[in-house]
């Protein structure tokens, strides 16, 4: 079951469109949100929400990377290794997480702590290698700035 | 020259319409609203604008074919799913200069007698969502968006609709079935968008960059745009650069402006002074050139005459420290990766292909590895259901044509031979 908030905030975006069946990509979002990945429980919450079958939902929630199909850690990182991220050295950031801690490409880490995503280009390939932490962009990255800017990220 | 596309994006608060207002924006709503719908599709052919999302398709001939629908409500679709790796050239306009792209689609959407508007953001870009919906509002807030728009009797509605990471979603029928809620898969042709588009209604996707280009149209006329860039091809252009030269990043330029030029310079040319091995011109999908072919000019129309296309005007540089198999591999992981399963042809070939390429970057290549590609290549080119098959099987042959010895010299060596 969504929050009242959440009830909310799917009517408004239900506005929007012309017909339900269109905000179901944005109300996923919101699920996703506000279960923490899109566990059965928000795949229903969903379904009955837009009247949109649960196989309906998932079908289509499955086809995109950025839908969460598993639990996730407290903080996403969203790495790019694509072709100008790689020739700029995004691969020995891989490694780097790896070994400082413990996250390899689609886990999380022991400590629950970072999930790990490889990423194909955020559009920020001019100042490569470049991640996205939860929401915000990070980019020109070393290993020493990688670990620079995920210690603040408890 | 003049920026027009990235005016003012210096400015701090360039993204509030207070400080788009001080620069002149909005300024061609009220000449726009002034005119007729025809009247300002008549200025966009003259201006000879062609869409920047990749394939160069006239403006002019998309919005007439939508106009001369009888349907409606009619739709106007912005592609913001910017999703070409190497690509970053709308990014800037969505989180700097939303208010340009707003009042580009105002402009259109008029012309198009479209009521509704959506901008297909790629899940990608989390701030460029906030920043869209900030401008959206104060848009709204002063009658810019809504019903009766500055008192004219023209209802324009617009709206942002967050994509969730398929690269697949910016192929244009892809994004129609991405934002009616469905799988991005993309459907068959005809009928076209302009016709049975979203919500079966006539609709016009156009791209950021492309829609961008309305305010200083109808500012200074087709004509005087027109002036702008190569006749074939006129207006400014947005190139993103990235790889080793000395200054990455973005560069509003004249259509046309020689390949060459914009990496030595405007990009202070290669990197620590190394020497260029390979250059991808316009986006990954597009072919990639040798440092022998890169004298020529960036527009939709020369580009195909000197082996490449313009694509997005992503300029990947790669100096000679780069393993092309290992690129060529990389760009397949991709494809096969954003393949939508849709076709048999792009599902399974840009499998084979990735596989292939991996075993020979990996010292496991066989004799014959490179026809074999060049087999699977051949027999997707032109089967594919859209053009994402047909880029991967392209970019594969392109590597094998240019750079054939590389290839064959992981297999025999059995490693790369580039770095070891
Ligand atoms: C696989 C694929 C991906 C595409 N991705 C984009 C994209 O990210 N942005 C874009 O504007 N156009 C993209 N296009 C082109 C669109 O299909 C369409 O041609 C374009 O949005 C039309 O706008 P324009 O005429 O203004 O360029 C893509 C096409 C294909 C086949
Ligand atoms: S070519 Fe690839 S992306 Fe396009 S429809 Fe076929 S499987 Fe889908
Ligand atoms: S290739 Fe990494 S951000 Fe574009």
């Amino acid at each position: 079951m969504f929050s009242s908030a959440a009830k909310q905030e799917i009517e408004d975006i239900r506005t929007k469109y012309p017909n339900a069946r269109a905000a179901l990509l944005p109300t996923i979002y919101v699920a996703q949100r506000e279960f923490g990945w899109l566990s059965s429980e928000a795949y229903d919450a969903v379904a009955d929400l837009l009247n949109v079958p649960k196989a309906t939902v998932r079908g289509v929630a499955t086809f995109y990377a950025m839908y969460k199909q598993k639990p996730m850690g407290r903080h996403l990182i969203q790495l790019c290794t694509n072709v100008s991220c790689m020739i700029l050295g995004a691969e020995r950031l891989v490694d780097f997480l790896k070994i400082t801690y413990g996250v390899e490409p689609g886990g999380v880490s022991p400590d629950g702590r970072f999930s790990l995503v490889i990423m194909e280009c955020i559009g920020a390939c001019g100042t490569a290698p470049a991640m996205l932490v939860n929401d915000d962009f990070h980019d020109n990255l070393t290993e020493k700035k990688l670990q620079e800017i995920l210690e603040k990220y408890t | 020259m003049e920026t027009i596309l990235l005016k003012n994006i210096q400015n701090p608060n360039s993204a509030d319409i207070a400080e788009y207002k001080k620069a002149g924006g909005y300024a061609s709503i009220r000449k726009a609203l002034g005119m007729e719908p025809q009247q300002v599709i008549d200025e966009v052919k003259k201006a000879g604008l062609r869409g920047r999302g990749g394939a160069g398709f006239p403006v002019a001939m998309k919005w007439t074919f939508a106009s001369a629908d009888p349907k409606f409500p009619k739709y106007l679709l912005c592609n913001a799913d910017e999703g070409e790796p190497g690509t970053f050239k709308d990014r800037p306009i969505l989180e700097k200069n939303p208010h340009l792209l707003i009042e580009g689609m105002i402009i259109s959407g008029h012309a198009l007698k479209a009521e509704y508007g959506y901008i297909y953001l790629r899940g990608e870009y989390p701030a460029a969502k906030h920043i869209l919906n900030a401008a959206i509002q104060q848009a709204y807030d002063t009658n810019l968006l809504g019903e009766n728009i500055l008192g004219k009797g023209i209802t324009f509605h617009l709206a942002v609709h967050q994509g969730a990471g398929a690269y697949i979603c910016g192929e244009e029928t892809a994004l129609i079935e991405s934002l009616e809620g469905d799988k991005g898969q993309p459907r068959i042709k005809p009928p076209f968008p302009v016709n049975v588009g979203v919500f079966s209604k006539p609709t016009v996707v156009n791209n950021v960059e492309t829609l961008s280009n309305l305010p200083y149209i109808i500012e200074v006329g087709g004509e005087t745009y027109a002036k702008i860039g190569t006749p074939d091809c006129p207006g400014p252009k947005i190139f993103c650069i990235s790889g080793h030269v000395e200054k990455p990043g973005i560069y509003e330029l004249p259509m046309g402006t020689k390949l060459r030029d914009i990496i030595y310079t405007h990009c202070g040319g290669i990197k620590g002074g190394k020497k260029l091995k390979a250059v991808i011109p316009g986006g990954i999908s597009t072919p990639v050139l040798p440092p022998d072919k890169i004298d020529c000019p960036m527009d939709f129309v020369n580009m195909p005459k000197h082996g490449s296309m313009l694509g997005s005007g992503a300029v990947i540089v790669m100096d000679e420290s780069v393993c092309l198999v290992k690129v060529c591999h990389r760009a397949l992981k991709f494809f096969e990766h954003e393949s939508c399963g849709k076709c048999t042809p792009c599902r399974e070939g840009t499998g084979w292909l990735r596989a292939i390429l991996g075993r020979i970057e990996n010292g496991e290549g066989m004799e014959g590895d490179i026809d074999t590609m060049l087999a699977v290549s051949a027999n997707m080119l032109g089967k594919t259901f859209c053009p994402l098959g047909d880029g991967a099987a392209s970019v594969v042959q392109n590597f094998i044509k240019h750079f054939r010895p590389e290839f064959e010299e992981h297999i025999r060596a059995k490693k790369c031979v580039v770095n070891g």
